[in-house]
């Protein structure tokens, strides 16, 4: 008839524990209610943190976690307010940075923005409207694009400011229609090029990079042409423009040098202000460093900043690692966290010093029942599980409503504020097991000062 | 029928009140017998409760020896004592000590539960205790839905249920009407018929002529010991 087994006693414990809290139910639902606000705001801004941190590691990830972007920075001016009122200065990134950059770091493809200028290019009457794109010399190899005829132009031609051309091949056709294009001149607004080779065409439906890590490598025209910069180029061009020409096909593609770009099409910033005159020259105002393995990202770095240390005598330059940013993104992160999961955890505190108190006062209302058990056989230690299992059935319940309200609320916050959360799968179970951690912890106090009294004291007490 | 259940020798029990050295017991040699039904009397004062509570193994002697089957009760630790009490003794109290938030079929099982008896057991065991004292019929009533003798009747149920090889009861009539009073001590000579061994403590004459043995205390000393 005596079986000692320890499941029906828990079993039975547990039962009794719901029993009685149940028999004072707005107290225990009140009582329950610090650990649900605390497990829920755990919850909360830990996706709301997570969620922050998210979009802030995206933005950096769309740079590209195997780039290396450097730009041009106008230096710091010394005499700004000097007797010379006008000036020309010169700053920034050149080409030759690049190709140095390429020349002396292998496995390294360095991505320089093209200048794209729309403009009306003749042979003699045959006209279209064409993008003239000015690119490095490497452009073609860096787009994978093959040529079909005669060659790309050279780093040479390039330096020398070569009035050279390669056109595209639905351009080479929309020109040539009678045959042979090479080393034939077609005019680009006001200066004639030479025709020296021709390749395909670009894939314009998938304007895909070399490196494939992200689409905004390769600075198209919006990023090239600042508000700032005064456009002789593209406005006064689309202003002459016969408004009965199609707008062209994209692929209607002409190569330049980006050096023949620069000088024909302007590259110089002119401002002026109350009679003085300033004028800014910058060859290149951004390349992009891609590296074939995130391992070599900073060891490539370091080169990058030698090579620019050296061949700059000011810093004219910034160089941007977006995996570093990362990284210290990544570290953000876990400070926000950190600082968020105190606050919340500040607030599973405050419900676990309720469930002590509120035990402290069952404790001390049932001491004579606690009395009547300990005379009837119970042991200390079965008064101690009475009154932890009562305590943990209410951090525990509680824990499991912070849960889903610690859903709901992300939920909310993102349907109102666009704000995107992230719950992560671990943290409704930290939640958890903290708030079953908070309700033994503070009611072990309770539980052993109701273990131990005297019972002969306890039986007494009215 | 002479074995001893109970043996107390040079029994003595001091309460500290401060400074100040109570003695509530002064030496108090004792034997009870299985079977007996044995009655402490004495005024208010005179140590019968503490004597119950070191009977009851819910105190220990300062002093002395409490031999309970044998086995020396001043030696053991509280987890002993716990199950000494949860499997030898039954407890029916003055004010009936149920626990209010439980059924009566509940307070019943109260020392089973503490014994680990399966829930079906405990539960078939404590109904039959509850029809053996008439109650039934009120299985699933709370103690406040009773009457003072009911609710009595429910305490001694619970005393009973762990088949205790004795009985301690403190005054079990002392909050009753005399009409009740009779009738819970007419259980009591029942038990008694049935072989059960009771300690009872009263100060109530008409009580202790339920007893085949009186036991009267006084200041702390076994003044006289008569079998009737």
């Amino acid at each position: 008839m005596i079986y000692f087994s320890f499941h029906y006693i828990l079993f039975r414990t547990v039962v009794m524990g719901f029993r009685s809290l149940w028999l004072h139910r707005l107290r225990s639902f009140l009582t329950m209610l610090g650990v649900v606000f605390g497990v829920a705001s755990v919850i909360a801004m830990l996706a709301v943190g997570e969620g922050a941190s998210y979009v802030a590691q995206e933005q950096i990830r769309k740079l590209g976690s195997r780039n290396i972007i450097i730009r041009s920075v106008k230096p710091p001016l010394e005499q700004r307010a000097s007797v010379e009122r006008s000036r020309a200065i010169e700053y920034g990134i050149k080409r030759e940075d690049a190709v140095r950059i390429r020349n002396s770091i292998p496995n390294v493809e360095v991505i320089v923005p093209n200048r794209i200028i729309r403009d009306i290019v003749w042979n003699n009457r045959w006209r279209i409207d064409a993008q003239i794109v000015g690119t490095v010399s490497w452009f073609h190899q860096m787009r994978k694009l093959s040529v079909i005829e005669g060659r790309y132009f050279t780093e040479r031609e390039v330096d020398e400011v070569k009035n050279v051309c390669v056109l595209s091949v639905s351009s080479f056709r929309a020109l040539f229609p009678m045959g042979s294009a090479l080393y034939q001149s077609i005019r680009i607004g006001s200066s004639y090029y030479k025709v020296i080779g021709i390749i395909e065409d670009e894939d314009t439906s998938a304007n895909i990079q070399p490196s494939s890590s992200s689409g905004i490598l390769l600075g198209p025209q919006e990023r090239e042409l600042s508000k700032e910069r005064v456009g002789q180029s593209e406005e006064r061009i689309s202003a002459l423009k016969p408004k009965s020409i199609l707008a062209p096909p994209a692929s209607y593609k002409i190569y330049i040098p980006i050096s023949c770009a620069q000088k024909r099409f302007g590259e110089t910033l002119i401002r002026r202000s109350a009679g003085s005159f300033e004028a800014e020259r910058v060859e290149l105002h951004e390349i992009i460093t891609v590296v074939d393995s995130e391992e070599r990202v900073e060891e490539v770095a370091k080169i990058v900043e030698d090579i620019f240390q050296k061949n700059h005598k000011q810093r004219d330059y910034e160089i941007v690692v977006p995996l570093e940013l990362l990284r210290q993104a990544q570290k953000t992160k876990q400070i926000f966290n950190l600082v968020l999961g105190t606050i919340a955890g500040i607030s599973l505190l405050v419900g676990g010093i309720g469930i002590m108190n509120i035990m402290l006062a069952t404790v001390t209302e049932r001491t004579r029942e606690i009395g009547i058990r300990r005379a009837l056989g119970a042991k200390k230690r079965d008064i101690v599980i009475q009154f932890l299992v009562e305590a943990v059935i209410m951090s525990g319940t509680g824990g499991i409503f912070g849960i889903i309200l610690g859903f709901l609320i992300p939920e909310i916050i993102t349907y109102f504020s666009s704000m995107p959360t992230i719950i992560q799968f671990w943290s409704p179970l930290i939640a958890f097991g903290i708030s079953a951690g908070v309700g033994i912890l503070f009611g072990i106090y309770p539980a052993f000062r109701a273990a131990n009294m005297d019972p002969i004291e306890a039986l007494r007490h009215e | 029928m002479s074995e001893e259940i109970i043996e107390l020798k040079g029994v003595k029990k001091l309460y500290k009140l401060g400074k100040l050295e109570v003695p509530a017991l002064r030496g108090i040699d004792l034997k009870i017998n299985r079977g007996e039904f044995v009655c402490i009397m004495g005024p208010s004062g005179c140590g019968k409760s503490t004597l119950l509570n070191i009977l009851g193994c819910l105190d220990r002697p300062s002093e002395g020896r409490c031999l309970l089957n044998g086995e020396d009760v001043a030696e053991l630790d509280d987890d002993t004592l716990s199950e000494i009490r949860c499997n030898y003794l039954g407890f029916v109290f003055q004010s009936y000590n149920l626990i209010p938030q439980l059924s009566v079929v509940e307070n019943i099982e109260i020392p089973l539960y503490y014994q680990g008896v399966s829930p079906k057991d405990s539960r078939r065991k404590a109904i039959l205790l509850a029809e053996r004292v008439g109650l039934g019929d009120r299985l699933d009533h709370k103690p406040m839905e009773l009457s003072g003798g009911q609710q009595q009747r429910v305490g001694i149920a619970r005393a009973l249920v762990n088949d205790p090889l004795l009985i301690l009861a403190d005054e079990p009539t002392g909050n009753l009407d005399s009409a009740s009073g009779k009738e819970i001590m007419s259980v009591f000579k029942e038990l008694h018929a049935s072989g059960k061994t009771i300690v009872l403590v009263t100060h109530d004459e008409n009580i202790a002529r339920y007893a085949e043995r009186i036991v009267k205390l006084k200041d702390g000393l076994i003044e006289t010991d008569e079998r009737i």
